[in-house]
């Protein structure tokens, strides 16, 4: 099923340059940036900070995928995690530039701009982060 | 509130049913449960179905009303309603049904549960299923539904030392159970062996971890408890009914090995049916993959966190054990037509607690729990159920 365009072109922040916010009152960190804190609720409105992420962290958990989407299916098998963040919030990414069997929980990685998906050969390119081992 | 009760269940045969429509289905499954109550068309104050994705399986939304057409009930413009909770549908249109009746707005609710799977390609069914999980941030970077189960095996196992034997030996127990249900899509055991030898789909999980794709329908007939002797001796009352919702996305959750909706909704159920865990008789839980039937007996307090697995190695958990689970063979071995399940729960229970099970019967069974998962975890029901 194809979207129109702007459903990706509204998430560029946040996939290309992992621009998450940050709640004034509490300081927690969020990725993707949200309306209000769910903690502070009330308190944080108006006090959502942009902050872009650093894009470094760990892996928490991983799979490797072998029976993928479409969109996916010449990456097949690939390796894909939950990872935690430095400044907290947690994601779910690739594993790319390493064997997949040295993907490890624990395991440092840091995000690197990829092509993830496209609408065929002369349908838009989408592009956002995947992650890779820090070395 | 009023005590509620229910007083006629029906299940079509579930698997690959190439030569039955979405229709078909849902008006057999629901004249099955309506002959088996005693009640008619003119006694039904309302109808609420479940259906995970009726729109992208068959093609086709507004389903509350089709339904009641499909079951001839059109010229008696009976209220009819669908209920979307992903794989929790089913459940969740059990306690609609339970809600309006406790409330005292209806006396005598038919509810259903349908998914007609089969009329799309593997490839379609696969993510129309991916489509319980976040799209934006889980299924657009290349999770899978299978991926994000496989993620919680991980941990499961990197935190508490489970093993891919443990795993695969709810498969086993599940076919075991299964192979004595004559509704069942897999009616044969399978080996440890077999489990861990099949085809990797995200690993650690392989094609035997997974529930398959299904076509099927349940539907149970719920009446107002003071109003039920009229129709049935045996009455099966639903004594709680809990929900709680989570983070969509499982990378969001307080912890990855843990459905909190399950311990919320748990929580919720036993405070209503005033019971402790050690009271209930048998449980069919979520087993959507074998990783979710370990965490789902954990996180239901049935044994401590971590412990799941070991549970299932030392058969606590099979038809004869303590605390039999999945005697219908669960979403694996039974089948998974989404929206159905959650209803097909309560019908398995319903069965159980009148001794009507046959060669899956639990010898003495007085009350059983029911436990339906949405996605991967952000939406749990649960029903207990007691042999009135």
């Amino acid at each position: 099923m194809k979207s129109n365009v702007a459903r990706f072109w509204r998430q560029i922040p946040q996939r290309y340059n992992l621009l998450g916010n940050k709640c004034g009152s509490c300081e927690r960190v969020f990725f993707p940036p949200r309306e209000a804190c769910p903690y502070c609720r009330r308190k944080s409105i108006g006090k959502m900070h942009d902050l872009k992420l650093n894009g470094k962290g760990e892996v928490v958990t991983y799979s490797i995928i072998h029976v993928g989407p479409e969109d996916f299916e010449e990456q097949i098998p690939y390796p894909i995690a939950i990872i935690k963040l430095d400044e907290g919030p947690h994601l779910t990414a690739q594993i790319v530039d390493c064997d997949i069997n040295d993907v490890k929980i624990g395991m440092r990685v840091e995000s690197t701009f990829r092509r993830i998906q496209e609408d065929d050969y002369v349908g838009a390119i989408y592009y956002g982060y995947k992650f890779k081992p820090v070395r | 509130m009023r005590e509620v009760a229910v007083i006629g269940v029906g299940l079509t045969k579930f698997g690959e049913l190439w030569d039955k429509s979405f229709r078909q289905l849902i008006a057999e499954a629901g004249s099955k449960a309506i002959l088996d109550s005693g009640i008619e068309g003119k006694d039904i104050d309302a109808m609420y179905i479940g259906s995970m994705s009726s729109g992208r399986f068959v093609g086709q939304e507004h389903i509350g009303a089709l339904v009641a057409d499909a079951s001839g009930f059109s010229h008696l413009h009976i209220p009819a309603t669908r209920v979307e909770g992903a794989c929790a549908s089913g459940g969740l249109a059990v306690r609609e049904g339970f809600l309006s009746i406790a409330s005292g707005m209806n006396d005598i609710v038919v509810v259903g549960g349908i998914e007609k799977m089969n009329d799309v390609a593997g490839a379609t069914a696969t993510e129309t299923l991916a489509m319980a999980a976040d799209q934006e941030w889980e299924a657009f970077f290349g999770a899978t539904f299978p991926g994000l189960y496989a993620m919680i095996a991980m941990k499961h196992m990197h935190d508490y030392g489970t093993t891919r034997e443990q795993l695969a030996q709810v498969a086993v127990k599940n076919h075991k159970n299964g192979a004595l249900n004559p509704y069942a899509q897999y009616q044969h055991e399978i080996t440890v062996e077999q489990v861990l030898k099949a085809a990797p789909v995200a690993y650690p999980l392989g094609l035997f971890d997974c529930s398959p794709v299904t076509d099927g329908a349940a539907s149970i007939v719920l009446c107002a408890l003071d109003k039920a002797k009229k129709y049935t001796d045996k009455p099966v009352k639903i004594i709680a009914s809990g929900q709680a919702s989570d983070t969509l996305a499982l990378h969001t959750r307080r912890d990855i090995c843990t459905l909190d909706a399950t311990v919320y909704a748990a929580k919720m159920a036993y405070k209503q049916a005033n019971i402790a865990v050690k009271d209930i008789d048998l449980a069919e839980v979520h087993d959507c993959f074998t990783i979710a039937e370990i965490c789902a007996i954990e996180d239901l307090g049935f044994v401590k966190k971590g412990e799941g697995g070991k549970a299932v190695e030392n058969k606590i958990t099979t038809l004869d054990g303590s605390l039999p689970v999945n005697t219908s063979g669960g979403l694996k071995s039974k089948g998974h037509p989404v929206g159905a399940t959650g209803v097909a729960q309560i019908v398995e229970i319903t069965q159980q607690l009148k001794g009507e099970a046959g060669k899956r019967q639990v010898k003495d069974a007085k009350i059983g729990l029911t436990h339906n998962v949405g996605g991967s975890g952000a939406t749990c029901v649960i029903h207990i159920l007691e042999a009135d």
